[in-house]
């Protein structure tokens, strides 16, 4: 089975390599404001920046035609948006 | 021009993402009739009409490919695409790689058509194909991941949301894989031999395959369903906490779940039962993260009544938590003893392939569409409902029929007279299966009718809207 020789140092090293991009995750600040981060995607476009960013004025709000696709956050015509 | 005005006029690069859609859709209906031929064919087996392109050995990899890599690959590509850019607020890291991956991935799918039937085969299960194409697979791959981890490297938003670290997963472990099992040493353009042979190329094969099952048809989906379920319910998920837990506990868990597809084999017995508790093991974190996406439900039940969009992402993940149920159980060695090689593996495979991946593929694709077609809805809401009910009849069907036949084959294979001998004789069995075969080629046909309801409700969407640029939203350039 000289397979395995290859296979499991092959995973060894890679667990290696997982927990290496989790240690970077946490030291890069990923997982501290976890319960923001699951709400982040339903908000509006503009919302979706870092909110400890200064907020941009909407330029592109209104230009986009009507029926244009605000592909994130448009839902269906007898659904209210939760935010 | 300032930076900001260069950032007003940015647009998200949506064109790979339709382009893609459409092609899943088309792959879905093509890959499902094959696959109804060949079950139509284990039932009638005189359907191959004696022509040696049609028969079963030679459509079956034409099948597994159709469904797995050109229905969920593309699907996969068009919400990756999507995915990564909504929630790295950003266009895709060079457009013009994405669009070569799309003709690439295209490319890749009409070879697999041609040479499948004509029998140019590399024998390995779910890694058929020859070693040019296998060359052409990796070059595609690479610029896959150049684009995805690139967008990632460009993001205006610091957190790389979940279902980006399932996607990016998917996308790294792939390319490994298929490195890895791929070897071969070419002898002609259309022949080639592994670089591995007898019980290392089972092993190898194995730890592909069901690493393909892990990250092709697993990760990548939940990365779908962390954006999709959520966006659609207008919910965040659940617990986005256990999200994160769900991720790292997948992924540390799953590449040693292969050997208990070689239970019983000449591989050492100490391999077997490793891949036997790999895969118990990963009960939990599959589990977890059902019941995350389900209880991202939890105080909004009424949705699922009134929207099928919902109940194929919520239904799907329902197929999900049942097959990862009964996948660690089939991997107990006395369970396996009896399931493995009868068509209790393929209704396994099936409840996970037409439930999981295919229900959370429909289901996105019917969110995604009509946003990329400046629509809000699909053209037929009805038409949904109906594709929902349709499937979902076809897929239980389907695996009810492979259950009970599964089952009867086991216990007439090891059926044993007094006296040593085998009580019936193979083909006794064979017998006894046809009227499952009949409910199965039933069940299919049922859900490749979904699809044709689904192609004609996008044709329908595709045709009222229009192709709009999404503008991205601008950023305050960062420090």
């Amino acid at each position: 089975m000289d397979i395995l020789y290859l296979l499991i140092p092959m995973s060894a090293l890679l667990v290696l390599v997982v927990i290496a991009v989790f240690g970077w995750a946490l030291q890069r600040g990923q997982f501290d404001d976890l319960d923001r981060e699951g709400q982040r995607i339903l908000q509006d476009d503009a919302e979706l920046l870092d909110v400890d960013q200064p907020r941009p004025a909407h330029p592109n709000e209104q230009s986009t035609p009507t029926g244009a696709p605000r592909p994130d956050h448009a839902g269906a015509p007898d659904k209210n948006l939760t935010h | 021009m300032s930076n900001k005005a260069k950032a007003a006029a940015a647009v998200y690069s949506d064109t790979v993402v339709r382009l893609f859609s459409l092609a899943a859709v088309v792959y879905g209906i093509v890959g499902m009739l094959v696959g109804v031929v060949i079950a139509s064919q284990l039932a009638w087996p005189d359907l191959n009409f004696g022509i040696p392109w049609l028969s079963y050995g030679r459509l079956r990899p034409l099948h597994t490919n159709a469904v797995i890599f050109a229905f969920g690959g593309c699907a996969l590509f068009a919400t990756s695409y999507h995915v990564v850019q909504r929630t790295c607020q950003t266009r895709l890291f060079m457009p013009g790689l994405a669009m070569f991956t799309f003709l690439g991935w295209n490319l890749v799918i009409l070879l697999a058509v041609i040479t499948l039937p004509l029998g140019i085969t590399q024998s390995k299960e779910y890694a058929e194909l020859e070693w040019p194409i296998d060359i052409l697979i990796t070059i595609v791959w690479v610029a896959y991941a150049v684009v995805f981890f690139g967008t990632i490297g460009i993001r205006k938003v610091k957190h790389i949301y979940v279902a980006n670290w399932f996607f990016g997963a998917y996308i790294l472990a792939v390319a490994l894989l298929h490195i890895v099992n791929a070897a071969a040493i070419p002898v002609s353009l259309t022949k080639s031999y592994s670089a591995y042979a007898g019980v290392q190329d089972a092993m190898v094969q194995w730890w592909y395959g069901h690493n393909a099952v892990g990250f092709f048809l697993t990760a990548g989906f939940l990365g779908m369903m962390y954006y999709y379920i959520p966006k659609q319910a207008e919910r965040p998920v659940y617990s986005y906490r256990l999200s994160i837990v769900h991720f790292w506990a997948l992924i540390f868990t799953y590449m040693w779940a292969g050997p208990h597809h070689l239970h019983y084999t000449a591989l050492p017995d100490w391999a077997q039962s490793v891949g036997m508790v790999f895969s118990l093991v990963l009960l939990a974190p599959s589990w977890g993260g059902m019941i995350n996406g389900i209880m991202t439900l939890s105080g909004a039940w009424h949705k699922l009544r009134d929207d099928p969009i919902l109940k194929f992402l919520i239904v799907s993940l329902s197929f999900y938590g049942m097959s990862t149920f009964e996948g660690p159980m089939m991997s107990i060695k006395t369970v396996n003893a009896l399931s493995h090689y009868t068509d209790w593996t393929v209704g396994h495979v099936h409840s996970g392939a037409l439930g999981w991946v295919g229900l959370i593929t429909i289901g996105s694709l019917y969110h995604l569409i009509p946003r990329m077609y400046g629509q809000k809805q699909m053209f037929s809401v009805r038409a949904m409902e109906l594709h929902f009910w349709v499937a979902t009849i076809g897929i239980v069907l389907y695996i009810a029929a492979m259950w009970i036949a599964g089952v009867m084959q086991g216990l007439m294979w090891r059926a044993v007279n007094p006296d040593g001998t085998l009580v019936y004789s193979f083909i006794e069995s064979v017998k006894a299966t046809y009227p499952f075969y009949v409910i199965r080629v039933g069940g299919g046909v049922l859900y490749l009718s979904g699809m044709f309801i689904m192609a004609w409700n996008v044709w329908k969407t595709v045709a009222a809207g229009k192709v709009v640029a999404a503008p991205v939203p601008m950023v305050v350039a960062h420090a």
